[in-house]
């Protein structure tokens, strides 16, 4: 299979660690892969995928690639692309790969395989599996567009070292005067972890009680050092007690974290949506029966308000 | 303000999966359909901003089988004007495809907005409205939480991993709906009612097959059988050594 370019991410000059897996996922369906970034200059970070796979890393520069300017990166990865005769553009299916990827598709004319867990190489022909349904179902296609475009899953491509000479060359690009415009990112708390993109997830539920108890679950993601989120269920986003942002499920985010730890969750159907692809699966909660038990992996039954605090101490110990 | 809205008819989300003979497609009979629970953002969005400006138009249009004549009544009743069905036996798989029909019927309709859930709960394919954007030459924002227009001039918040992007943008203008834009409202009886007289247009169309193809749906795969490690707190030393040393996790 020819080439592949696969379409990395940086804010404020620094590239994103979901690069990384963009990169994996590439070399899972061909030799060659090219990493490509839109930046405003150079890009910390982007020397590092040499050793996940890129054979050459290219850094695309236009002041107005600051921020990031859909349009912009839009019209400079498509033009990348028809000049280079790739047989596949891959992206995140990130908050911005999920803008920019049916971009570019539409400027090369082509559909996307959008949000792939899975991308295979068959012959000459991409095979891509992506969750459909709510994640009740898988759906295997075979994408025969010219270049294929995919948008992986987040936390699903594990980084894999697989070191190649990662060139480095800069291009500066003239792009059209973009319509759509960032003006500012509202950053969200200091240090909080998007529940996107945390190694370790820990929601919570109804079972909560009221918005207060989540110091419970907050205590506990502290614990595990700085790599655990705290989301929620639909429940309690709809009531008010947390943000849209943290909420896990089918109207909210997709999340496969190494670790998700469930707590006071029934396991409605559309919250499984959103973290049934997650690695390890705990459920603590008073009813034995509830669903979210059919699929967590280690299951407690009992008060939360006992077993959490429990655990958030022995995580400590190992942290100690 | 002349809005347009693109719907879609999905499988409710509380649905069994059942996978039909063809081991590619979902087995209908049986199945609730309903409007797309994002579009609903959208076609209450589109509502709110004409009640707004006090005068305009809200025409929804949808690519569907016959079926979804009954998606657009639900937006008729939840107080749409029109509505128009590009009907196809087969929605594809291959997103560009719809993206086209759609661009074709929209094209030249002096919309000020067109709105689409950011997207459909069934094939996940969160494409159609950006793409569009691009075939009609529009600027567009996607999984837009928060609108702000004034005149020709749009500002729109959308969540990104760790933050809110704050983008500004001219209209007319292609915007993708999350939740959290609005409160969409139920239809009332009354609007139930006053849809089965508004115009609902159904146009055939001829679709091309697109280049990207089913080669199978199939159930996920089972998670393996989990184990209730024990009760109350009690358990946690256990839960932690098998995370560390059966899981790997820790």
């Amino acid at each position: 299979m020819s080439a592949i370019l696969a379409v990395c991410e940086q804010r404020d000059g620094t590239l994103r660690k979901i690069s990384h897996e963009v990169v994996t996922g590439a070399r899972r369906i061909a030799e060659t892969v090219e990493a490509v970034v839109c930046a405003a200059g150079p890009v910390q970070g982007a020397d590092q995928l040499g050793r996940f796979g890129a054979d050459k890393v290219v850094t695309l520069t236009n002041a107005a690639f600051a921020k990031y300017n859909p349009e912009g990166c839009a019209h400079a990865i498509a033009e990348r692309v028809k000049a280079g005769g790739y047989a596949a553009v891959v992206f995140a299916a990130s908050a911005t790969g999920k803008d920019l990827a049916p971009r570019v598709a539409a400027k090369l004319g082509v559909g996307l395989a959008a949000d792939c867990t899975d991308i295979a190489a068959d012959g000459g022909t991409i095979v891509a599996t992506r969750p459909v349904y709510a994640g009740k179902a898988l759906l295997k296609v075979k994408v025969a567009t010219k270049p294929a475009v995919l948008s992986l899953r987040p936390n699903v491509f594990t980084p894999v070292e697989r070191p190649k000479a990662g060139v480095a060359e800069t291009v500066a690009v003239n792009v059209p005067v973009g319509r759509v415009v960032v003006r500012e990112i509202k950053a969200a708390e200091a240090g909080a972890l998007d529940v996107a993109e945390a190694q370790i997830v820990v929601s919570g539920g109804r079972g909560l009680k009221e918005p207060a108890n989540f110091k419970v679950l907050e205590d506990l993601a502290r614990a595990f050092g700085g790599q655990a989120a705290v989301g929620a269920s639909r429940a309690v986003v709809d009531a008010g007690w947390r943000a849209h942002a943290d909420q896990v499920g089918q109207t909210g985010k997709t999340v496969s974290p190494t670790l998700y730890v469930a707590v006071g969750i029934s396991g409605a159907i559309q919250h499984l949506a959103g973290m049934r692809t997650s690695k390890v699966i705990v459920a603590i909660n008073k009813d034995k029966d509830a669903p979210i038990f059919k699929i967590a992996d280690y299951g407690v039954v009992g008060d939360l308000f006992e077993v959490v605090p429990r655990l958030t101490e022995e995580i400590k110990k190992l942290h100690g | 303000m002349k809005i347009a809205v693109c719907i879609k008819r999905v499988p409710d989300s509380e649905t069994r999966v059942k996978i039909a003979s063809n081991g590619k497609s979902l087995d209908e009979p049986g199945v609730k359909f309903v409007l797309n629970p994002y579009d609903e953002f959208a076609v209450e969005e589109a509502l709110q901003r004409k009640e707004t400006a006090g005068a305009g138009e809200v025409a929804v249009v949808c690519l569907g089988p016959a079926a979804a004549q009954e998606t657009i009544r639900t937006a008729l009743a939840m107080g749409a004007d029109r509505g128009v069905l590009l009907q196809t036996d087969v929605v594809p798989a291959d997103g560009y495809v719809t993206a086209q029909a759609l661009a074709a019927e929209l094209k030249g309709g002096g919309w000020d907005l067109i709105l689409f859930g950011k997207m459909a709960i069934d094939d996940y394919n969160q494409q159609v409205g950006p793409m569009v954007a691009e075939l009609l030459g529009l600027p567009c924002v996607t999984a837009v939480a928060h609108l702000e227009i004034d005149g020709s001039k749009g500002v729109a918040e959308r969540e990104i991993e760790g933050g809110i992007e704050v983008v500004e943008f001219p209209l007319p203008a292609v915007i993708t709906a999350d939740k959290g834009l609005n409160e969409p409202r139920y239809p009332a009886l009354k609007g139930i009612m006053a849809a089965k007289k508004k115009p609902l247009e159904v146009k055939p169309v001829q679709l091309g097959a697109g280049a990207i193809e089913v080669v199978a749906l199939t159930p996920p795969p089972e998670r393996k059988e989990g184990k209730i490690v024990g009760e109350g707190p009690g358990a946690v030393p256990e839960l932690v050594r098998l995370l560390r040393e059966e899981a790997k996790v820790l």
